[in-house]
């Protein structure tokens, strides 16, 4: 946290859904380096925030400051679908929870590293080449599998794939939406250890909605907790887990199966 | 509007019209107009797949409805017709286009590509260079270059609007991965005008560089999936590539065995069934004239 400005400012979103309400009045700052975890049960509105956060829906109220890397803050509801788009591949990521929205299952996990880099202009494929081994080398895949479609990984290998597919651009801000669903214990274990890492190798701004506690608390340095569309309770995360203070905190925290 | 379908039965003008009771060219005047507004506006901007409303034809889809409805809406009485399939004037498809033109246009055809005002082609460009006072028709199969990764119309249309091309190569990379080179050997992708990224139709990419400042004028259209494009004369037309794998025309060892023409492209023809093969010129014109050229004898294509 060596910058003094956030990479990442939201104001008082709104989102309705017709009559139903989505998301209310949730307010956020987010600086480099940070990992703001946004926890809370299905339908609690999460997915709708990050959505509005990461620029894939349009808010109806309030707006989504991004601070870009040459300082000047962007409007990402204001920018043209194009600049969205190309912001979207370059500066910003966004893991899906099921790798198979997030990865071209048809094309090799090279070409999948590779995509990012040849829609900004890279046409070496010597070095797309090295790109993708490399980072195939730190999402902890072996290198004769680069010519292998996803389909053929396992899913803890797809998801890592998907998390190397997006930060082979050198991102500054990462969405993650559930990045460790449906994978099993050891392996979310591994997935969690390398995202640890890779966070503060590459000094990562990232929003991680997740309704695991446990996964919360591994990685996020602030919580947000979310209940019924609105934001009831944030901080530290240790703090915010070891003494809950809104009702529903209390009941989250309290039912996390001991072991 | 129904004058404009009945432009064709002015008195005076009935004994131009080959065939009793249809229009000239078969296509109603206000289609052809549709079409024409459609090719102005592919012709506008290079490469831009613009949607027609095409017509249901009397021929399946799949046998150059596109082209057929684009020769269609812009033949006129002075128009000399040249029909090509896989470079050849003889085989069937050629042939029944160009009796369906004969016929309902009343139009001179010809086999040499020099004397054709209008050249109606699937699968090949003509060896013989074309000029300024040519137009060239492909039949068109699938207008969209980026089909092969992203099944969603609307997506592809919004790549095409943003620029975004990463997609395609994606599959040139998919390409040296599997092949150890560039293995796209037809429908190879091409840029247009440094702008959109285009399928050239099923020509084999031995004819891409001719594209390139063609002086004559480029039409495509594609019936099944009713889209119209353009390349309009001496536009930059590029074979994509990669820096380290650059775009190459195939090339072969020996030279045509009918006429002996070693740049142009050859199709192999098995011979018998003990695995007798050889390689003769694709354009069955472009090899007829160079036989005449070299005093050698009328050799038939089959």
């Amino acid at each position: 946290m060596t910058e003094q400005l956030p990479v990442l400012r939201a104001e008082s979103l709104t989102r309705r859904y017709g009559e139903r309400l989505g998301c209310r009045n949730v307010s956020l700052e987010l600086w480099p380096g940070e990992v703001l975890g946004i926890v809370g049960e299905s339908g609690s509105g999460k997915s709708t925030l990050l959505n509005m956060l990461s620029g894939r829906l349009t808010p109806s109220e309030g707006r989504v400051l991004y601070r870009d890397a040459h300082g000047a803050d962007i409007d990402l509801h204001a920018l043209s679908e194009g600049e969205r788009r190309r912001l979207l591949r370059t500066e910003l990521g966004y893991v899906h929870q099921n790798p198979r929205d997030g990865l071209r299952m048809q094309v090799s996990a090279g070409a999948n590293i590779g995509e990012r880099l040849m829609a900004a202009g890279g046409r070496n494929y010597g070095k797309l080449r090295a790109t993708a081994l490399e980072w195939l080398d730190k999402v902890e895949i072996a290198a004769p599998r680069i010519d292998d479609v996803p389909a053929r990984y396992s899913g803890g290998m797809q998801q890592r794939l998907q998390i190397a597919r997006n930060l082979v651009t050198g991102p500054r801000l990462v969405f993650m939406d559930e990045p460790t669903g449906g994978l099993d214990v050891s392996v979310q274990a591994r997935l969690l250890d390398l995202l640890r890492r890779l966070v503060r190798d590459m000094d990562l701004a990232v929003v991680l909605v997740t309704h695991d506690l446990a996964v919360a608390r591994l990685l996020s340095h602030r919580l947000m907790v979310m209940y019924h569309g609105e934001v009831v309770e944030q901080g530290l995360a240790d703090q915010v887990l070891d003494d809950p203070h809104h009702p529903y905190t209390q009941l989250l925290v309290s039912s996390i199966l001991q072991g | 509007m129904l004058t404009l379908q009945q432009d064709s039965l002015r008195s005076g003008e009935k004994e131009k019209m080959p065939l009793e009771g249809y229009n000239f060219a078969y296509l109603d005047e206000s289609t052809k107009r549709m079409i024409r507004r459609g090719l102005l506006k592919a012709v506008a901007v290079p490469g831009y797949q613009v949607p027609f409303a095409g017509r249901e034809m009397p021929m399946p889809c799949g046998w150059g409805t596109g082209g057929i409805q684009v020769t269609a809406s812009v033949i006129g009485e002075e128009d000399v017709l040249k029909v090509i399939d896989q470079g050849s004037d003889d085989t069937t498809n050629a042939v029944s286009i160009r009796r369906f033109f004969a016929s309902t246009t009343g139009v001179k055809t010809t086999t040499h590509t020099a004397e054709a005002t209008i050249i109606q082609t699937r699968h090949r460009i003509p060896e013989h260079p074309l000029t300024e006072q040519q137009i060239l028709v492909y039949q068109v199969p699938l207008p969209e270059p980026l089909r092969w990764l992203e099944p969603s119309e609307k997506e592809t249309r919004t790549l095409h609007a943003l620029e975004e091309y990463g997609l395609m190569n994606v599959k040139i990379y998919e390409d040296i991965m599997r092949h150890g080179a560039i293995a796209m050997s037809f429908d190879y992708p091409v840029r247009v005008n440094g702008r959109y990224i285009m399928s050239p139709s099923p020509i084999p990419r031995f004819d891409n560089p001719k594209m390139h400042q063609c002086p004559a004028l480029q039409l495509f259209g594609a019936g099944r999936e009713k889209r119209l494009y353009a390349i309009p004369p001496y536009t930059d037309v590029k074979s994509l590539d990669f820096e380290d794998y650059p775009f190459e025309v195939q090339h072969w060892d020996e030279p045509c065995a009918l006429c002996g023409a070693r740049h142009t492209y050859l199709d192999e023809v098995v011979l018998d069934d003990t695995g007798k093969r050889m390689f003769v010129c694709s354009d069955s014109d472009a090899c007829a004239e160079n036989r005449a050229r070299q005093g050698m004898t009328e050799v038939s294509h089959d």
